[in-house]
């Protein structure tokens, strides 16, 4: 899922070293949250298909961004994002055998190596990952999709603190402009196909949409960099979803992160390229940048 | 330079294995399922020792099950709400030696029908000039299963209605006639429940009654005042149907103990089973609920405690539709069997095989879920199951019926299920924010399961081999030796469909024995005695059950299949009165009648 982790937000360097551990402003912040919904979420509704299957998700996935990042970038990485990768193949792929999991996990990992275009990956990873696995593999894999007991409470927590989070990672724009597009193109499915308004809104109220809506879509790594262009992407996320979703696709929304996401990337390189030369600062600035984005 | 692009080469190989894995399993999976082809009789005798040769139309038997149809307020949704109905009960119900079987209708003026063995390998509907027939006038409300037992001991099982509507409780009087007792047992007027079972909870003699609830009981389903009457939850739900404990006053009068018993949930129970998992000498009592999690109701001989999540069957959540008890290791320890759902890239909950394990509680066991290790775990939109020896080779073998709605084979109504299963309780929980049905099937026209079971831990599927290949929306699954030649027979009952009788034929060679318990300080049908029979080196332990899989009773004669060469060296009964039997000397191929020791 999200490499939000991944991004750099260390606080300034004159703040005391516990003040950086309680800020919001740091690297584990968004790890913590989702350790923090699948923990609630196992304890009080049971909603792994097995610890040992998420933990296997989990180890695949750091286990394979520590040896490639070690072959590919000589160095060891940081695992946060790819233990947000593992806990999200963990949480959202179900099935009842272990292999699936070690597969989506690598296979999410591996596309950041592999799916590369002028030096960025394209991909979400557990987009990638598990989008695979659905449309390779129906017999044997499914997704998360009713198991937060379906009540307003959880709901509600889990929209909150995901809004907090978000907004503090400035990317709350992203999560809003996709909820309010869903929410609007939902009238129009149901004008079209003649359905309750609300059994079209009804999946964005389920766990499945706030994983996606709070560590999917607003992944830095995959997304464009102007907040006008993230908003843009998120409607057409949620556009094409819809088109998804007349076809009806069950996995919609995945499926249409998982073309218009690198889409998305891939316009934007070209539009930079159009640009006129910037003078050298600028162009010495703007290659740091590029390389942060590298991992 | 060279290392690094021999390294990413290696990557890039890496990654294209990683995506060749699932599709290479998922056209293995395709070709798997391609290659299984029907075999002959002969082949099947040859090869898994026993074929199912669906016989109900030279048996006399016509009977074709008619769905509920409900307020006009769910007509959008109508396949849906009104997807069961359809069950069967094995019964002797004339105690002529001879297997009978009562199979429900669900439509409002529909009749049920009660079989009656000719011995001659047809049956007669005798329901009509019994007075068991038209049950479900309008205004009553309609038939959902059924269980026999003998209430007041008098020789005659009786038979408990199970309704969503008014629940009818009959008294058989000597085979010729039924007699509605209901009023004077104090049944209450409405209960829109699914299973129900007899069992002597508190070994007095006398056979209680559990009924599980599913729909909440304060519910008209023919006349709604709200459309919010779906669960609350596709996993969590707890708006579902109370349950009911009626213990036996005795001169057919029940009282309803559930609350003090510590029976007191109200998921939406599907499917029951009683059985002495815990070894106390009292049956416990488990129940599959749909939309949530199964439970344990371990039973201390003066009350019920559930331990669902602490025997490890409570904790993850699915569509429970079946209990069904069995001793598939041979270790004189029962397995239980749990049916839920499984559709290809969109719900994988897959059945349940819980296993008991050594090390648990002294006062329960604890399960580990083993239907994936064992190889019957995926069974499509599974219903009922039910355990029994198929093939007489010593080893407890499977049949699972499945198959939700078949309407339209082209056009699915997975994706609109899926939509609205994942949303918040307000929405899910009402009927008129689901889309229409609109003629489409919603896990149609599935292959059943036939699992034999090698006896070394692993279970083969050979139902389209064995001769079971139709594609009805299964339900229920009652298991009984209905020609009384020591192999057992199969009766399926469908939804919207025909009720299937699946005469067994076994491979001569392998053995069997039959034992006929009568209880005298227990209640006499034995219900809850339990055989363990030791043969050949091995033992297996059975029980009487009156009511388990789903919607379903089978025969209350214990079948053991023996293999070849038999030599028994005894059988051990344990009658509910807690009283040992031990008998020795014991023959294979015959029926044994026992009555329990004074």
């Amino acid at each position: 899922m999200s490499q939000t982790a991944a991004i750099s937000m260390t606080p300034p360097s004159g703040k005391p070293q516990w003040k950086k551990w309680l800020s919001l402003d740091n690297r584990y912040v968004p790890p913590a949250f989702i350790t923090l919904i699948l923990l609630a979420g196992q304890l009080s509704f049971g909603i792994l298909e097995s610890y040992e299957r998420t933990l296997l998700a989990i180890v695949t996935a750091v286990v394979t961004e520590l040896v490639l990042g070690r072959i590919f970038l000589g160095k060891w990485l940081n695992v946060a994002s790819a233990y947000i990768t593992g806990i999200s193949v963990g949480i959202l792929v179900r099935s009842p055998a272990f292999w699936p999991f070690v597969v989506a996990a690598a296979l999410a990992i591996t596309s950041k190596y592999v799916l590369r275009y002028k030096n960025r990956h394209l991909w979400n990873p557990s987009n990638f990952g598990i989008s695979v696995m659905l449309f390779l593999l129906p017999s044997s894999v499914a997704m998360l999709s009713i198991q937060w007991g379906n009540n307003m409470a959880s709901m509600v927590v889990i929209w909150l603190l995901g809004s907090i989070i978000i907004w503090r990672l400035h990317r709350f724009h992203i999560s809003a402009t996709y909820v309010i597009s869903f929410l609007v193109l939902a009238v129009v499915r149901s004008w079209i196909i003649h359905q309750p308004w609300l059994s079209e809104v009804s999946p964005i109220t389920g766990p499945e949409y706030q994983l996606f809506i709070f560590f999917m879509i607003t992944d830095p790594k995959t997304t464009v960099r102007s907040k006008k262009g993230q908003c843009i992407v998120a409607f057409f996320v949620a556009l094409l979803e819809m088109f998804f979703r007349l076809d009806q696709s069950i996995y919609a929304e995945l499926y249409a992160l998982f073309w218009v996401g690198p889409i998305a990337i891939i316009v934007e390189m070209w539009l930079d390229s159009r640009r006129v030369k910037p003078p050298a600062g600028t162009a010495a600035l703007t290659a740091a940048t590029a390389a942060s984005r590298q991992s | 330079m060279k290392r690094g692009a021999i390294a990413r080469a290696i990557l890039y190989v890496f990654f294209a294995g990683l995506i060749a894995v699932p599709v290479f399993l998922n056209r293995r999976s395709a070709r798997r399922g391609d290659s299984v082809t029907q075999a002959d009789m002969k082949a099947a005798l040859n090869r898994y020792g026993f074929y199912l040769t669906e016989v109900s139309k030279q048996a006399g038997i016509n009977f074709v099950h008619q769905a509920p149809v409900l307020d006009s307020q769910l007509e959008p949704i109508m396949p849906e709400v009104a997807s069961m109905g359809a069950s069967v009960s094995i019964v002797d119900y004339d105690r002529d030696g001879w297997l009978d079987f009562y199979v429900t209708n669900s439509r409002e003026g529909s009749k049920n029908a009660l079989y009656r063995n000719n011995h001659d390998g047809t049956f007669t509907d005798v329901a009509p000039q019994l007075g068991i027939a038209d049950v479900n006038q309008i205004g009553t409300g309609v038939s959902m299963g059924a269980v026999w037992g003998d209430y007041d001991n008098d020789g005659y099982p009786d038979l408990f209605l199970i309704k969503w509507g008014k629940p009818v409780l009959f008294h058989n009087i000597q085979g010729h006639s039924f007699a509605d007792e209901s009023t004077q047992a104090g049944l209450p007027k409405w209960i829109n429940a699914n299973t129900a079972l007899w069992f002597d909870y508190d070994g007095d003699g006398k056979l209680d009654l559990f009924v599980g609830g599913y729909y909440s009981e304060d519910i008209d389903l023919w006349h709604l005042k709200t459309t919010k009457i779906m669960p609350e939850s596709f996993e969590y739900a707890l708006n579902g149907g109370r349950k009911y404990l009626f213990h036996n006053l005795g001169e057919g009068r029940f009282e309803e103990v559930s609350a003090q018993s510590g029976i007191s949930s109200r998921r939406w129970a599907l499917a029951s089973g009683a059985a002495d998992l815990s070894g106390s000498g009292h049956p416990d009592l488990f129940v599959a609920n749909d939309y949530g999690v199964s439970e344990l109701y371990v039973n201390d001989g003066k009350r019920f405690h559930e331990v669902g999540k602490e025997a490890g069957v409570g904790f993850s959540p699915k569509s429970g539709m079946n209990v069904a008890f069995g001793d598939i290791f041979n270790q004189a320890r029962y397995a239980i069997y749990v049916s839920n759902i499984s559709e290809d890239g969109v719900l994988i909950q897959g059945n349940n095989l819980w296993v008991p394990q050594d090390g648990g509680s002294s006062k329960f066991p604890h399960y580990a879920n083993m239907a994936n290790a064992l190889g019957v775990e995926l069974g499509g939109w599974s219903f009922g199951a039910q355990f029994a020896d198929l093939n007489n080779d010593g080893n407890i073998d499977l049949f699972l019926t499945n198959g939700y709605i078949s309407l339209d084979r082209n056009r699915s109504y997975w994706y609109d299920f899926a939509k609205v299963a994942a949303g918040n309780s307000t929405i899910i929980g009402d009927a008129k924010n689901w889309p229409a049905f609109a003629g489409r099937s919603l896990s149609g026209y599935q292959q059943k399961r036939v699992w034999i079971n090698d006896g070394s831990g692993q279970f083969e599927d050979v139902a389209r081999n064995v001769g079971v290949s139709d594609t009805h929306d299964g339900r229920a699954v009652a298991i009984g030796d209905l020609w009384n030649n020591g192999a057992l027979d199969v009766v399926v009952a469908n939804q919207n469909g025909p009720v299937l009788v699946f005469k067994n034929r076994v491979d001569p060679t392998d053995e069997w024995i039959e034992f006929h318990l009568q209880g005298t300080k227990s209640n006499r049908d034995a219900i809850g005695a339990e055989v363990t029979l030791y043969w050949n080196g091995k033992k297996q332990l059975q029980q009487v059950a009156a009511g388990t899989g789903f919607a379903a009773q089978n025969d209350l004669r214990v079948h053991f299949g023996l293999g070849k060469d038999a030599k028994i060296e005894k059988a051990v009964i344990r009658w509910p009165s807690g009283v040992l039997q031990t008998l020795d000397q014991l023959k294979p191929d015959v029926q044994v009648e026992v009555k329990e020791p004074q």
